[in-house]
Order: structure tokens, then sequence, then C-alpha cells
């Protein structure tokens, strides 16, 4: 059973909750246990806390994806927002711009199997992350 | 959503749900700390049992709702963090310094009524 792309529109700290329950659904959907969901949906939480925190309005698009050898999840969050100066800096613990803890980016990263960023300063930031079943 | 608060003696439980908004916890902030006030209360225990994320914004509210009463005078525990959940908060880097925890809502009365006979 494969599932399809599924899109949350990011506008308000209501939709991180939104997005992080599809994530958790279609995690389960696609048999990750129970404790690779609960890293996809922290994961998609912060993802879609930056959106809001930063660029207010975005999008999460959630999708299975199928590697060589095995099945996965992949997570893009995307938004026009004011992008990221300094992505070697943002990816450093602890380092934030918003007065908050931080991008928890890093943090993503540790979560996820594959991270990749994406930023221009005025045009906005794309993050994708993926994580592959055991 | 509102988050139930229930009044048992001197302590106060919340009742995390699995879907808390942001605007939610922050509510529940002001919620709690108004009702340690109201009811002079010298214990609140926060049961995040049902919660499958703790990110680093809900950690961080939890942690200034243990500080905002320790500073009048009264005890936090949270009670019920689940393994996975707490096995992503290490992963993220976060943590709840400085404020007690225990594994569910028995042990974190009992950890309370021993706070409050050290006190007396």
């Amino acid at each position: 059973m494969r599932a399809g792309e599924i899109r949350v529109a990011i506008n308000s700290d209501q939709d991180i909750v939104t997005a992080r329950q599809k994530g958790r659904a279609l995690a389960i959907e696609l048999g990750f246990s129970t404790g690779d969901a609960t890293l996809i949906a922290t994961s998609i939480s912060e993802l879609a806390r930056n959106i809001v925190s930063y660029a207010r309005k975005g999008e999460i698009i959630l999708k299975a994806v199928q590697g060589s050898s095995r099945l996965g999840i992949s997570i893009v969050a995307s938004d026009r927002g004011p992008g990221i100066w300094d992505i070697r800096q943002a990816m450093k613990d602890g380092f934030s711009t918003s007065g908050s803890l931080g991008l928890g980016l890093p943090g993503v990263r540790r979560l996820m199997d594959e991270f990749e960023i994406d930023s221009e300063p005025g045009r906005g930031t794309i993050v994708t992350v993926k994580k592959w079943k055991q | 959503m509102e988050v139930p608060i229930l009044k048992q003696g001197e302590v106060l439980i919340a009742t995390f749900q699995a879907a808390l908004s942001d605007a939610d916890l922050e509510h529940l902030r002001r919620g709690l700390v108004q009702q340690v006030v109201k009811f002079r209360s010298r214990g609140v225990i926060v049961d995040v049992t049902a919660m499958d994320v703790m990110d680093s914004f809900a950690s961080r509210t939890l942690r200034e709702i243990a500080h905002m009463i320790r500073l009048r005078g009264a005890e936090t525990v949270i009670v019920g963090i689940q393994p996975e959940v707490a096995f992503a908060m290490v992963q993220l880097g976060l943590t709840l310094e400085g404020v007690a925890t225990a594994l569910d809502l028995e042990e974190g009365l009992a950890y309370l009524i021993q706070k409050f006979k050290n006190i007396d």
C-alpha cells in the first residue's frame, strides 16, 4: 500500500499540530515503529514551528519514498520567508535569531537519516528530510 | 483545547492531551500559575502521558511553568514522559534541567508528599 503526497498549509500554531499528526499517521501507515514515528512527528513539529516563527506561512509536504532497497518517508518544509543568511551558523546547536531556543535544525538532523537545506536570503527556505525504515 | 486542572488537597494536577498547540500551552502556563496563587497550592503535577511529541516549545514551556511555580514557593513534578518521547527529546538536545520528573501520577504524588514532609 502506497500513500500519496500529503500537503499541509502552515499558517498558525494549530497547523503545527495538524502537520505532525498527519506525519505520524503516514509513518505508522508505512510501517515505521512508534518510536520512529515519534522522531518523525517531532521533526515535523520543529520544522513547522520554524515556518510559523520566521516566515509566518509555508507548507509541509509529506510523502512515501522508495529507496534502492527500503521504504522511507520524506518531509519537505518550504516557505518564502526571510531565508537564512548563514546556514552554517544555523546548523550549530543553540543558534537563534528570534530569541527562541534556536532553529532546532541540528536537532532535526540528528532525528532523521537525511537532511538537506536550501535557503536564499529574501527568497525563502526549503528543508528536506528523510527517514528510512529499519 | 482546554487542559483540565484538578485540585487534590494541596496539589494541582494538570493532564495534557496529545494535540496541544503552542497557544494551548501558553494558556495552561497562565492558568496553572493563577490557580497556584488562588488555592495556595504547594505542589503541581503535570501529567504528559498522552503527549505524543515534546518539541522545543513544549519543553521550554514546561521549564517555565516549573520555574514560575517555584518562585511562588511550590514544587512542580512532570510525570509520564513516554520512552520514545524521552528518546526524541535527548536527540533534539532538549532537557528539563532543574525540573523534577517521576514515572507516573502515583510516584509524582509520593515525591511531593515527601517534599512537603521535609519542609514541615
